[in-house]
């Protein structure tokens, strides 16, 4: 048992040593740009479609589940607030953080993982070259930067879902719920679900990056690294979230 | 005679309670090439990872140019590691790029050399391992002779003092590992680098070693020239030279 709370604790501490060696590395030039440019491509960019897709559907489902589920209270006529607050301060990140989470944790994981076992990574060190500033340093300033922007635009997709069912299955206006959604949407909604989506992307990139860092014994250990990585940083999300959400209420 | 560039005492490596090195201690010279042979698994790949630093020591000393690098942190090394270069077993030529960025990279990295240059510094590394008109191609379009080879060429970039090969000719036929075997012969006498070639490969060794450490246990169960290998009692080490097994020496 103490054996087990030893390596639990060194895990912990060699994460948040990475975060330091990775922060420093973020904000110290030499910046890396051209890596910067292309990871935000590979972890952004392409995951604007299933971004998308979960998004608008989501918001498309909360708009008739809560008509549908309540029609004696006339909710329907408030779908715009329940879309909208729901959306960017919960659904949104944390949806978004879970499917693309997925992806590009994995995907980190697998590169860097591949590169370890294949002894690329020693490779960069033996040239003198940090692998923390070469490697982990774009992807976390990636996810960072793509992850929140990712986060903006689904919360606008999934209010847009919602104004698709409320004209088109609910014979609502469009104005009644364009209204809606303006009335009832602040500022802090919005900078609240980005706000999470921050740490979202931090405890991403942060795991995916570590498992592949410390993948050994192969293609299979690689496929275990990267399944951990897809395990863990769902876990990381959704226990943070609750935190997150106690939190930002106290600010 | 000069200082050797590597002066290595009592070197402890253990993992878990697999103890690879056990009191390993020996000299390299300036402009030498010394193999390490041993059996599977003797702690040869080891040992010649605490010569940059990319592995540490549970105890004992690693003296480059008088200075013990075992105790050095990661970026302290990093003047090291410009004057002591690799060739890992595999290559490890990174996935993402082409050859020529693969080639380029430590100069990139270290110093700032224009495009042209670059240029220019990389058609005459590609020339010393006799290899032309690849610079596009992507690591996993090139043999595993070429991949070598263009690795080869990388830790030559930036016209290192010492290079240290780790199992160059594994996984190769006969003919391309004798050429590996020429190329790392030629580039220790043209550019009069030390080598330090881990290796099980008794022919390479033959071809290239001016003197030979015999790994067992942990330790050299023999250090010295070909000669002097030749004129040893150690029956083990003439097993392993001509690939018996022990019991068939006697």
């Amino acid at each position: 048992m103490v054996d087990l709370f030893a390596a639990v604790f060194q895990q912990i501490g060699r994460v948040a040593i990475l975060t330091w060696r990775s922060l420093i590395a973020v904000i110290s030039p030499p910046y890396e740009i051209g890596q910067w440019v292309r990871q935000m491509e590979l972890l952004g960019v392409r995951s604007l479609g299933v971004a998308a897709i979960t998004t608008l559907f989501t918001g498309m489902v909360l708009a008739l589940q809560t008509a549908f589920s309540l029609p004696e209270l006339g909710v329907k006529y408030y779908i715009g607030t329940v879309v909208s607050k729901s959306l960017t301060r919960e659904l949104g990140p944390v949806l978004v953080a879970l499917v693309v989470g997925g992806r590009i944790g994995a995907g980190m994981t697998a590169e860097l993982g591949t590169m370890k076992v294949t002894e690329q990574i020693d490779a960069m060190r033996a040239m003198a070259a940090d692998p923390v500033k070469k490697l982990v340093a774009p992807k976390l300033a990636a996810a960072l930067i793509m992850l929140p922007a990712l986060t903006i635009l689904g919360d606008a997709l999934g209010i847009l879902g919602g104004l698709l069912i409320a004209i088109y299955q609910l014979d609502l206006s469009m104005g009644l719920y364009t209204n809606d959604v303006l009335s009832a949407l602040t500022l802090g909604d919005i900078l609240n679900g980005i706000g999470k989506s921050f740490f979202f992307a931090y405890f991403i990139a942060i795991i995916g990056c570590f498992n592949g860092l410390e993948a050994r014994g192969g293609a299979d250990g690689v496929g275990r690294a990267t399944t951990n990585t897809v395990v863990w940083a769902s876990i990381m999300v959704l226990v943070s979230d609750f935190f997150l959400t106690k939190l930002f209420y106290i600010l | 005679m000069a200082d050797p560039i590597f002066r290595i005492r009592g070197l402890v490596k253990s993992y878990g309670d697999k103890r690879v090195l056990d009191g390993l201690s020996f000299d390299i010279e300036r402009g030498e090439c010394l193999i390490i042979l041993g059996r599977s698994g003797s702690g040869k790949s080891v040992g010649l990872r605490q010569l940059n630093g990319l592995e540490r020591p549970d105890q004992g000393q690693v003296m480059f140019d008088g200075v013990d690098i075992a105790t050095l942190q990661e970026r302290e090394l990093y003047p090291l590691r410009r004057r002591v270069t690799m060739l890992f077993q595999s290559g490890a030529l990174f996935d993402s790029m082409n050859v020529f960025d693969n080639v380029a990279f430590p100069l990139r990295e270290h110093t700032d050399t224009s495009r042209d240059e670059l240029t220019a510094k990389f058609a005459e590394k590609l020339s010393v391992v006799r290899l032309s008109g690849i610079e596009e191609l992507m690591p996993s379009e090139l043999s595993g002779g070429m991949k070598k080879r263009v690795a080869l060429a990388r830790a030559l970039a930036l016209d290192p003092e010492v290079v240290l090969f780790d199992e160059p000719t594994t996984g190769l036929d006969p003919i391309t590992a004798a050429t590996i075997g020429k190329l790392i012969g030629s580039t220790r006498d043209d550019l009069g680098m030390t080598c330090v070639v881990v290796t099980h490969d008794v022919a390479l060794a033959r071809a290239v070693g001016d003197r030979i450490g015999f790994l067992d246990a942990g330790r050299f169960r023999f250090l010295g020239t070909w000669r002097e290998a030749a004129e040893s009692s150690d029956s083990t080490l003439h097993c392993f030279l001509e690939g018996r097994e022990e019991a068939d020496a006697a």
